[in-house]
């Protein structure tokens, strides 16, 4: 499933006093099965541009184009698009409501109208796959769970649609390093078996680092990057404009090559940093 | 040197929620003295919230006891005395936010210890600027963005001035800078004012820079020590659900390598100079 967003623009209370223009003039492909990253300062309006991706919110002016559909227009069936478009919400532990964790994990599976026998296997896969124990929650309460585990619950609702396009807004803040690794390999699993397609949000350029295939750079309102990782944070001077760093291994990176040491320029991979810093030390040259 | 005075104590502290079969904190036990950063880390449902929420009197234990500022926090009577020295940031702003317009929410604390308005108008304008929120003074709080939402949380608590302050992950939906903003700002704090902070966080990062560290884990307090120590167990940590930082673990991956890197790095800097004094550059030589 491919996206094309085109000219978007969103104002909130268009028209009062209080009018915000939160897009402005986005425009942007993704293809099927890419891996997308969306990075930008707080109010930027990431939150704003996911909920457009299906249908939650309409653009003031221009337009979604889901394969080349309009999604806004006036025969598409949002309701089916949106199974096969999830989103997972910044604060999803709002969208919580069932009585067990199980139920509410189910919730989706159920409305598409699947046999009990595949959303009880489908609810079991999404638990395992942001590890949360089944026989110790499948039963509790979602709403007397730490914050974090309520974010796995909500993960696990929208990956238990299995849809095509998965969106995410800030999907590891608030777990804890385990869960956070766990997410993101189940994220890389989904994207080489399924060839998912994924748009991240997320503060963590490291996370950005380590799965995306290419990065939107948000900045009030409009879109003020769009290339590959190793393009956007070989430009740490752009990302500090706009609120935003590096990972951590550009930044060392870069504070070596100040102080005359000879690496690359647009390093910001651990692993690479790190086979840079073995032939510095082992040869007297990094590259 | 004269010891600081004690900010908190727990003293064998449990906590069971109604109708928990088993407690979701138990047998804490723990003293954080007065200008101290305290980093607590621990994984999802180790009970660091509940944890915290037992510092300023919204739960009472179960067992054991919990003094804050001197205030045992079971009695009733001091439950006023110890909210107004001890400010909490909750994990989720939403909890948090109870007026209609960004400023009378921050003022609401403030207005609640009885500060008089001509005091409270700087004093909400202040932290709302530390907080790079003074443009959304008269915005609705509802209407704001996931981190701009957090800030405003942070400058409620900011404006109380409270001698101990508790932030439960209170950075985690922040951007890059506007983290470092408000993790400076509070260590300002903590340095140029004494205040106490208890930092809750899942950034081993963050942890690096506290004075002290509080490891959670199925309702048990089970580290405690320096960043250096409680990081210097790479596996140790990582078997807890939690990691150490990413210059740390570089460090100890380059080490098993044969680069005889010295205990102890936390931070790009530390891995800078060592790398330095290793590797000196031919024409420096
Ligand atoms: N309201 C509640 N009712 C019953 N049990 C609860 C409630 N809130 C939390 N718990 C349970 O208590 C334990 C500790 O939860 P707590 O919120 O303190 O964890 P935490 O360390 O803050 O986790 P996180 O990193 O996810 O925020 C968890 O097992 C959780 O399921
Ligand atoms: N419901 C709303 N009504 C009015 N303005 C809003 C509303 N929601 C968001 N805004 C404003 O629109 C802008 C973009 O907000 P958005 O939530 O899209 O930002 P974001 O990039 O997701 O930020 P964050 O990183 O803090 O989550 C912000 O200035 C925000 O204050
Ligand atoms: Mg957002
Ligand atoms: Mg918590």
């Amino acid at each position: 499933m491919s996206i094309e967003v085109r000219h978007l623009t969103h104002a909130y209370a268009k028209g009062t006093a209080l009018q915000t223009v939160a897009l402005d003039d986005i425009s942007f492909t993704v293809r099927e099965g890419e891996f997308v990253g969306i990075v930008g300062h707080t109010g930027s309006g990431k939150s704003t541009l996911v909920q457009h991706l299906n249908g939650l919110l309409k653009p003031t002016s221009g337009q979604v184009l889901v394969d080349g559909e309009d999604l806004n227009g006036e025969k598409v069936d949002r309701r089916a698009l949106r199974r096969r478009i999830g989103l997972v919400f910044q604060y999803p532990e709002y969208q919580l409501f069932e009585e067990t964790v199980a139920r509410d994990i189910a919730f989706g599976p159920k409305n598409m109208g699947l046999p009990a026998d595949e959303i009880d296997r489908r609810v079991r896969r999404a638990m395992e796959s942001v590890h949360l124990d089944y026989a110790k929650y499948a039963e509790s309460s979602p709403f007397e769970l730490s914050g974090g585990q309520m974010r796995r619950v909500a993960i696990a609702g929208v990956l238990a649609m299995e849809p095509e396009v998965l969106i995410l807004d800030e999907p590891t803040a608030g777990l804890d390093p385990r869960g956070r690794d766990r997410i993101l390999t189940m994220l890389e699993e989904l994207r080489a078996r399924d060839h998912t397609t994924v748009l991240m949000v997320s503060h963590s350029m490291e996370d950005m680092a380590r799965l995306a295939d290419r990065l939107l750079v948000m900045s009030e309102g409009r879109l003020a990057a769009d290339g590959t990782p190793r393009e956007i944070f070989g430009r740490p001077e752009l990302m500090r404009s706009v609120g935003l760093d590096v990972p951590e291994a550009a930044r060392l990176c870069a504070a070596l090559r100040q102080r005359g040491y000879d690496l690359p320029p647009d390093l910001y991979r651990m692993e690479e940093l790190r086979g840079c810093l073995l032939r510095l030390w082992k040869e007297g040259n990094a590259c | 040197m004269e010891e600081k005075q004690v900010r908190i104590q727990l003293e064998d502290a449990a906590y069971t929620y109604e109708g928990a079969s088993s407690p979701a904190l138990s047998g804490a036990s723990a003293i954080v003295r007065e200008g101290e950063f305290v980093a607590v880390l621990g994984h999802n449902g180790s009970g660091k919230s509940t944890l915290a929420k037992l510092l300023n009197a919204l739960y009472l234990p179960s067992e054991g006891r919990v003094v804050v500022c001197g205030y045992d926090t079971s009695r009733e009577e001091f439950v006023w005395e110890i909210r107004r020295r001890a400010g909490m940031i909750f994990q989720n702003p939403d909890n948090q936010i109870v007026a209609t317009v960004v400023k009378e929410d921050v003022a609401f604390g403030l207005e609640n210890l009885g500060v008089p308005a001509e005091e409270m108008y700087p004093r909400v304008e202040s932290a709302l600027a530390s907080v790079r929120m003074s443009r959304y003074a008269d915005s609705a709080p509802h209407q704001l963005s996931g981190g701009q939402k957090q800030r405003v949380a942070v400058a409620g608590i900011l404006a109380m001035e409270p001698s101990v302050l508790i932030a439960d992950e209170a950075t985690a939906m922040l951007d890059p800078s506007g983290r470092r903003d408000v993790l400076e700002t509070i260590r300002d704090l903590n340095r140029n004012k004494g205040i106490t902070v208890v930092w809750i966080t899942h950034f081993m990062e963050e942890a690096a820079l506290a004075d002290r560290i509080l490891v959670v884990s199925d309702g048990r307090i089970v580290k405690e020590g320096i960043p250096r120590e409680v990081f210097s167990d790479v596996e140790g940590m990582r078997a807890l659900h939690l990691d150490v930082p990413r210059m740390t673990s570089l460090a100890a991956d380059l080490r098993r390598e044969g680069m005889p890197l010295r205990e102890g790095i936390l931070t790009v800097d530390d891995l800078v100079k060592e790398v330095e004094r290793l590797c000196p550059l031919k024409s420096a030589i």
